[in-house]
């Protein structure tokens, strides 16, 4: 044994993965409606596995270089994991109005997810990445699909899977093909074996592949076909699910995939992420203006919001990532929040997914209605609310590295997206209220509450956010 | 001048203190209603008596930036405000115009008060954060803020094509602002800073002033409004609220002006010598266009506000003369047509709340039944035609003779822009004030009341007083602007040299 296993820099993932394995047999033998419970210990799990992350210091490599925990892993552990527990816990009331109560394999799932996301968080090797990639991606799979008696569901988790299954076997042979013209697997090593000058073209054609997959992952264009209808399609909570912290995982691993294993082909990836980063901007505007579905909005929305973030990566810079990260940690507040309200829209004990039902919600609902507006206009990007931040630092980054054409088509491209941000606006302040919903749920109301003050008031003590991420980003150069 | 406590800060944060306090109003019957009124009102009047201390202890012998605070915040971005002479007045004319038009909505807005008065006072706030910020990041959180409180205020309290009217508001706006984002986040790479004072020193390289200078234009441009994207500007004004119409044409417009002033002069000096005879060029179309277009107006607002965007022409011009008078003359004019512009669009208000429309031809004969009325109107038309003996002359006057300095021609065009205001205005009085009363609605208006005449008295006082003694106002700004014109042309000459230095 040559090197000493150093497991506490695990701790994260052992405890999120033992945590799966024992609620999975408190569910299955304990009475059926003690799913609640299970959900609660799940999101304490989170929590704890969260301290874990936090505790840890410096930068760890394990299992011969092919597991790394430095900065920039803890802080997006960090927001994955905040989003996926505040994901759960949202979804209680869901479960309990509709579906008779919290099945305990939803929480449990959850969780295996999870720890796939800090696998991938933490990657450092081709094939350390497949396997969090999958473990993610087989429990979102499930989920998506999880109300199996709704043909809608069952749709989304099917369509779900076998665009996905496509997709990781892009990814594959990506990597294979890497794998082939670099001979190593680890990052570090491909990074070294790579040669800036006359970049073979197999190895440029892994990197595309690769690339594809995780484009289908954070679901850019042109990779997006699956988003809006899974996120139609998927329970509600799941879907919020899916907006949060998955994106943040596939989005983390593509940052450290390209920073990390190919800056010598800086040139050649920019190019690609540029593209996607047009393409998902333009498309995320253009679509949402024609949607009525609120779901289907939100999907086209975070293709858009992808398309941002992807504007950081562009630059290619130290900057650039941390406007990444800037980005990811402001849209998971933003998009918890505005699920919290999607998930709070009830009438007569169904679920309202119509935009135009939320006519006049700010007269029979002001408090939701203006923390919804505070968060659509920070969607938008209108300062000073934290969504501006966002963009801000991706754009930043993006003028630092002379990318002026991609960061003006840009800043249009957000006009229009401020349309359909804007026409939720008026729907629910200028037009005549309909009927009221049902009150919002405690669980809902703190979530959205909490959500639309840390958006409303992050300008007051922006530095602490900004200078973490910088953190973060520096320990990836 | 020490007092303490951060001034500036008071000034420009009280307003939300009020908003927050507003908020925590409970209940939704009447009374929550005056109290929010009333909440609205002390808070805008008291924001107003703090900012008189400015102008009383303000220091007239320097250009340097006054009340000066220095937090940090984001980095390299601090939290900086301070006032000189050129933005001083304006934070003045902001706190000012907010308690008489808190005072006339009273009447005017019954539904959803609370969130009016939250919406107005959080609009303060942003507004007096344009003036009062030495950053460019914070002026820019501030500048654009304002969109959010403006399109409520159109789209929920405004007339019928409301709707269209905000959003056409917010996107033009945004579009221009964004592209003024991307030339900050430049300048911040170039220069290494967002601190405004370090920049007005900083020397930007030619070919990047041009492109600065136009991402600036593209967003003072939409703000001011310039010809030809100023369409959204009487489309707004038609479907404002009254408030709504006085603040948009009293202050907001007055950002695109200021921000010329304050970035794109001192900053730009090469840029703007060069292309100063576009904007010539774009400020006499709109002079000459825009009052031939508000002659052709049938409804009141819609008049006023082409006419603001005339007035807006020759500020522009002014402006970009560079000279003390034309510098000097916009400076006057924009807070001449603050006053003026706000206290027509309130004359508007008045009898918009009585008949509830703004169509011109409903009215006529008014002069009949409301002689206090007529008469207030007839004062401010004359302001705004530029009648010597009241605020609007001297601004003009100024602004033209600059003009003339540089170029007859577009004085001479600019000139006839000035006959045109007094067609258009006098005949839209004529229409309304003059005549018998045909329409049988008008028989049973009334006159002014006590609460209309108590918004209208200051405002009168001050037009005809700054009309007789206008040096009050040009010396806060007087050395303020010699100062921007000595950084001028020492910008101009080193140019010029570098220029000779190179060819041989």
């Amino acid at each position: 044994m040559t090197e000493q296993l150093n497991l506490v820099a695990m701790l994260p993932e052992l405890s999120l993965a033992i945590g799966a394995m024992a609620l999975l047999m408190v569910g299955a033998f304990s009475r059926p409606e003690r799913g609640e419970l299970v959900l609660w210990l799940a999101v304490g799990v989170l929590a704890l596995t969260g301290v874990f992350v936090a505790m840890g210091e410096g930068t760890v490599t394990l299992f011969s270089g092919s597991f790394i925990v430095d900065p920039y892993a803890r802080m997006l552990k960090l927001m994955a994991l905040v989003g996926a527990a505040v994901a759960l816990i949202m979804s209680v009331n869901f479960w309990r109005d509709t579906d008779g109560g919290v099945k305990f394999e939803y929480p449990v799932l959850a969780l295996l997810a999870t720890t796939g996301m800090l696998m991938m968080i933490s990657a450092y090797d081709l094939i350390a990445l497949y396997v969090g990639l999958e473990l993610q991606s087989l429990a979102l799979y499930v989920v998506a699909a999880f109300k199996r008696d709704s043909a809608r569901s069952s749709e989304a988790g099917l369509k779900y899977f076998v665009l996905g299954a496509l997709s990781s076997g892009m990814l594959l042979y990506g990597a294979s093909l890497i794998y082939g013209f670099t001979g190593s697997t680890e990052f570090s090593q491909i990074a070294s074996a790579v040669q800036p000058s006359g970049a073979n073209l197999g190895l440029i054609f892994g990197l595309v592949f690769l690339l594809a997959g995780f484009a289908f992952k954070i679901s850019a264009v042109p990779f997006h076909m699956w988003t809006p209808d899974v996120y139609e399609g998927a329970p509600t909570p799941v879907t919020a699910f899916f907006a949060a912290a998955p994106k943040i995982a596939a989005m983390a691993l593509f940052v450290r995939v390209v920073v990390s294993a190919f800056p010598a082909v800086t040139m050649e990836w920019q190019q690609i992420v540029i593209f996607l980063a047009i393409a998902s901007m333009a498309l995320g505007s253009f679509a949402a203006i024609g949607q009525h579905n609120i779901k289907r909005l939100m999907a086209y929305s975070s293709i858009g919001h992808m398309g941002y973030a992807l504007v950081g990566l562009a630059a290619g810079t130290a900057e650039g990532v941390q406007g990444v990260i800037v980005y990811l940690a402001i849209y998971l507040v933003m998009t918890l929040g505005t699920f919290a309200c999607i998930l709070a829209l009830r009438r007569d004990g169904k679920m309202v997914e119509e935009i135009s039902q939320l006519s006049g919600l700010s007269r029979t609902s002001p408090a939701m209605a203006l923390m919804l507006a505070v968060l659509l206009f920070s969607l938008a990007g209108i300062p000073p609310l934290a969504g501006f931040f966002a963009k801000f630092y991706v754009f930043l980054a993006a003028i630092e590295s002379g990318l002026y054409v991609l960061a003006v088509i840009g800043v249009l491209l957000s006009v229009v997206g401020a349309f359909y941000y804007l026409r939720i606006v008026k729907i629910m302040y200028f037009d005549e209220p309909v009927e009221r919903f049902e009150p919002m749920p405690g669980t809902l109301a703190a979530v959205l509450g909490a959500s639309g003050l840390l958006i409303l008031f992050y300008f007051v003590y922006p530095a602490p956010l900004v200078a973490a991420a910088g953190v973060a980003a520096k320990s990836l150069f | 001048m020490s007092y303490g406590w951060p001034i500036l800060s008071t000034v420009t944060f009280l307003p939300l203190l009020g908003a927050l306090l507003i908020l925590l109003l409970r209940g939704n019957d009447e009374s929550a209603d005056r109290n929010a009124r009333y909440i609205a009102l002390w808070t805008t009047l008291i924001t107003f008596g703090i900012s008189l201390l400015l102008w009383r202890d303000f220091d007239l012998a320097t250009a340097q930036f006054q009340f000066v605070e220095l937090r940090p915040w984001l980095g390299p971005i601090t939290f900086h405000m301070g006032l000189d002479g050129i933005s001083m007045p304006f934070v003045v004319l902001t706190t000012l115009l907010m308690p008489l038009t808190i005072l006339s909505s009273f009447g005017a807005i019954k539904v959803r008060v609370k969130e009016f008065m939250i919406a107005f006072l959080v609009l303060e706030t942003l507004m007096l954060g344009v003036f009062c910020s030495l950053d460019l990041v914070m002026f820019y959180l501030f500048f654009e803020g304002g969109l959010i409180p403006m399109f409520l205020i159109i789209g929920i309290w405004g007339g019928p094509r409301r709707v269209y009217s905000s959003f056409k508001f917010f996107l033009y706006t945004l579009t221009g602002s964004l592209l003024m984002l991307l030339a900050i986040m430049a300048i911040y790479w170039e220069a290494g800073t967002t601190n405004i004072p370090a920049l007005l020193v900083h020397d930007f390289p030619p070919g990047m002033q041009t492109w600065l200078w136009f991402a600036f234009l593209a967003s003072f441009a939409v703000k001011l409004p310039m010809w030809p994207v100023h369409t959204w500007l009487p489309d707004a004004h038609v479907e404002a609220p009254t408030a709504g119409s006085v603040i948009l044409a009293g202050i907001l417009l007055k950002l695109g002006g200021y921000g010329f002033l304050r970035f794109s002069i001192p900053m730009f000096p090469l840029a703007s010598a060069e292309f100063a005879p576009l904007i010539f060029a774009l400020s006499v179309i709109a002079i000459v266009y825009t009052s031939l277009v508000a002659l052709a107006q049938t409804d009141m607002k819609k008049l006023i506000a082409y006419s603001s965007i005339a007035h807006m022409g020759f500020v522009t011009m002014g402006i970009f003369t560079i000279t003390i008078q034309g510098l000097q003359g916009g400076i006057f004019l924009m807070l001449s047509h603050g006053i003026v512009s706000a206290a027509l669009f309130l004359c508007v208000g008045v009898v918009y709340d009585r008949m509830h429309t703004h169509e011109i031809s409903v009215f006529g004969g008014l002069v009949n039944r409301m002689p206090l009325y007529a008469a207030v109107f007839m004062v401010f038309t004359l302001a705004n035609v530029g009648l010597p003996g009241t605020s609007g002359f001297v601004g003009e006057f100024l602004t033209l003779l600059g003009a003339f300095e540089v170029n007859t021609w577009v004085a001479l065009f600019a000139t006839t822009g000035i006959i045109l205001s007094a067609g258009y205005a006098l005949w839209l009085y004529r229409r309304i004030i003059f005549g018998t009363i045909t329409n049988p609605a008008l028989k049973h208006i009334k006159d002014l009341s006590w609460r209309e005449i108590a918004i209208m008295v200051p405002l009168i006082v001050i037009t005809i007083w700054f009309g007789f003694h206008p040096n009050p106002i040009l010396d806060i700004s007087a050395t303020s602007v010699e100062a921007l014109m000595a950084d001028f042309k020492a910008s101009l000459a080193a140019a010029e040299q570098a220029r000779f230095a190179l060819t041989p």
